[in-house]
């Protein structure tokens, strides 16, 4: 009878024995059902895509699909290597990107020292303000606003240059200029971004390091340098660090300004053609689908590849920095 | 105390420029909108306008333009973006937050990896084109966007900063899991929502891109989209045949510069009452895995 009983026991016993990964989920099934749509969405959204790159080795034919198109190996990225398009656009993206942190951060951090010197408060808000509206401007919105200065006919820009009696300039065909536009234009954009945070990073410092200085005499340009500069290195360097890891995509990823505010002017592009607009144009105008997946996955790559880098950079310099 | 006084007349005065800078765009693109045609024709954009006229505003809201339309399109994917992205994002971090949930680790690290390696444009474009079917539809301009890691980063963060005792006794009181998020965590949280929120407005109001790639229904039009239409083809203003007729006497140039100032007018206008919230939300930003 008692075995009996054991024995029944020890039947029901493995019968509901139910796997520790159900148990879980169902311990804390709300909580589970709350992060299920999220984590559907970023499964879907961001890592269904991960299997695509393989329409970087075929023929692709976007009615067959990834399942029905022709292999062809490598020679998407052989023709793509081959073109001098490639060197081009990566080129420009890296070399943008570059001018792009050093001015960019370098600006940010030296308006920021400056906004700290401000003692009215009122000034000081309205002046970062001001300085982060940009920021919230789309390029499309930016486009006009350069066209409106730019445009070679009714810019104002060019009238100006007219009253003084100098030949107005064509803006819009000559791929020099834009050298320079470009750095100015990421810099209106995206300084009180940066400065903002840098400011917040100066309020954080200890007030005592600026009083022992004062005690010694240090003048505000020296405090600025020896005490302000050096305890915002963290935060500069994490910048430095994430803009590393992004230096493959245009503009640390925010490429729009690439493609709209040169107004698709193709004899500006030897100036202005980066690795996303390349891309982009090659998909939206051309529909080359190998072609653009081939350089987007030399550029995921490549990307990858250098945020891993630089966040084992971040690691060493500073662990708590760091993003993984 | 002089040289004070001088080295901080130099800081106002290059901050005083520099805002200049900032504004002075805007300001050129509001008076050219509010300038009459013939004059800008004539003589080029101004500073001040050389004749002040309503045409191209009139010209909009008459409702022969498509401006109207992409507005409410902007409006809704904005509203109904926003929303979303906040409550899918919210729950999946505050799931992460919770030291009971076993997997948070796992499910962590599937979050970060996205940040790292992504697809490609083609494939992203395939998935939403082919694969879901969502081209040419309000839909595709609203889902792609829905959850950022970032966010549900920066969020798990502040949500592990509310501390276990509170979330521990809403529970011996009876609360559900879900309740205890909706009535505690969520009003706990208002600061990093509405900046988060912000944000992500701002994002969804400024999308060109999507609509770029995946939109071909003049109807569904956004109104950055429709903007950098407008300034390739400068035709599409007056594309409807009534208008056609009438075209040399409609407004062009000026209405092309007003559909710009009233895709900026609603963050111009709400900026100086929510300045305060972005220039915060910044701080935010330090996001740790």
């Amino acid at each position: 009878m008692q075995d009996l009983i054991l024995q029944s026991k020890h039947k029901t016993k493995k019968k509901i024995r139910i796997p520790p990964f159900i148990k879980e989920l169902v311990k804390n099934k709300t909580i589970y059902l709350m992060m299920l749509p999220g984590l559907l969405f970023i499964l879907i959204v961001y890592y269904l895509p991960m299997i695509g790159v393989v329409i970087a080795f075929q023929e692709f034919n976007p009615f067959k699909g990834i399942w029905g198109s022709k292999w062809v190996g490598f020679s998407n990225f052989e023709f793509l290597f081959r073109s001098d398009a490639v060197w081009q656009i990566t080129l420009n993206t890296i070399v943008y990107n570059v001018i792009f942190m050093i001015t960019g951060l370098g600006l940010a951090m030296a308006m920021a020292i400056m906004i700290n010197e401000i003692s009215n408060r009122f000034f000081a808000g309205l002046y970062k303000s001001v300085m982060l509206l940009p920021y919230l401007l789309s390029w499309v919105v930016a486009e006009y606003l350069l066209y409106s200065f730019l445009s070679i006919d009714k810019g104002i820009i060019n009238q100006l240059l007219q009253a003084f009696g100098v030949e107005p300039v064509q803006w819009y065909s000559e791929p020099f200029y834009w050298r320079f536009i470009m750095p100015a234009a990421y810099i209106w954009k995206n300084v009180g971004y940066y400065a903002v945070i840098f400011a917040a990073g100066i309020t954080s410092i200890s007030p005592e390091y600026y009083e022992a200085a004062k005690m010694d005499g240090a003048s505000k340009l020296q405090q600025a340098l020896k005490i302000t500069v050096p305890m915002l290195m963290p935060i500069t360097i994490t910048l430095v660090l994430l803009q590393a890891g992004k230096i493959f995509y245009a503009a640390f990823g925010d490429w729009g300004m690439f493609y709209n505010l040169p107004r698709e002017s193709g004899v500006l592009f030897s100036a202005t053609n980066v690795i996303d607009t390349y891309v982009f144009r090659a998909l939206k105008q051309m529909n080359d689908f190998g072609m653009s997946s081939a350089i987007g996955l030399y550029q995921s790559v490549v990307g990858f590849i250098l945020v891993l880098v630089s966040n084992w950079l971040i690691r060493k310099y500073d662990r708590d920095s760091a993003l993984f | 105390m002089n040289q004070g006084n001088i080295s901080r007349a130099v800081i106002h005065t290059g901050f005083l420029v520099y805002s200049i800078l900032c504004l002075l765009p805007l300001f050129v693109v509001l008076t050219i909108s509010l300038s009459d045609e013939q004059s800008i024709f004539q003589s080029g954009y101004h500073l001040i306008p050389e004749k002040f006229s309503l045409d191209a505003y009139a010209f909009i809201f008459s409702g022969n333009s498509p401006i109207i339309q992409a507005y409410g399109v902007t409006i809704i994917v904005t509203l109904l973006g926003t929303l979303l992205h906040l409550v899918i994002s919210s729950m999946l971090a505050y799931g992460l937050s919770r030291n009971e949930v076993k997997y948070k680790n796992i499910i962590s690290f599937i979050v970060v990896f996205c940040l790292l390696f992504n697809g490609g444009l083609v494939p992203w474009y395939m998935l939403f084109s082919k694969y879901l079917h969502l081209k040419d539809t309000l839909l595709v301009l609203i889902v792609p966007y829905l959850v950022s890691s970032v966010n549900v980063l920066i969020m798990r963060n502040f949500f592990r900063t509310i501390p276990d005792s509170i979330v521990e006794s809403a529970r011996i009181d009876g609360s559900g899991e879900f309740n205890t998020f909706l009535r505690l965590v969520v009003p706990l949280s208002t600061p990093v929502l509405a900046t988060i929120g912000l944000f992500v407005a701002v994002f969804y109001w400024n999308d060109w891109f999507t609509a770029s790639l995946l939109i071909e229904d003049g109807k569904l039009y956004p109104l950055q989209f429709l903007l950098q239409s407008i300034m390739n083809n400068i035709a599409y203003l007056q594309a409807n045949a009534l208008t056609q007729k009438l075209a040399t006497s409609l407004p062009d140039e000026t209405a092309r510069m007003a559909t710009c100032v009233l895709a900026v007018a609603p963050i111009a206008l709400t900026y100086p009452f929510l300045q305060k919230y972005f220039v915060k939300g910044l701080t935010l930003g330090a996001v740790k895995a």
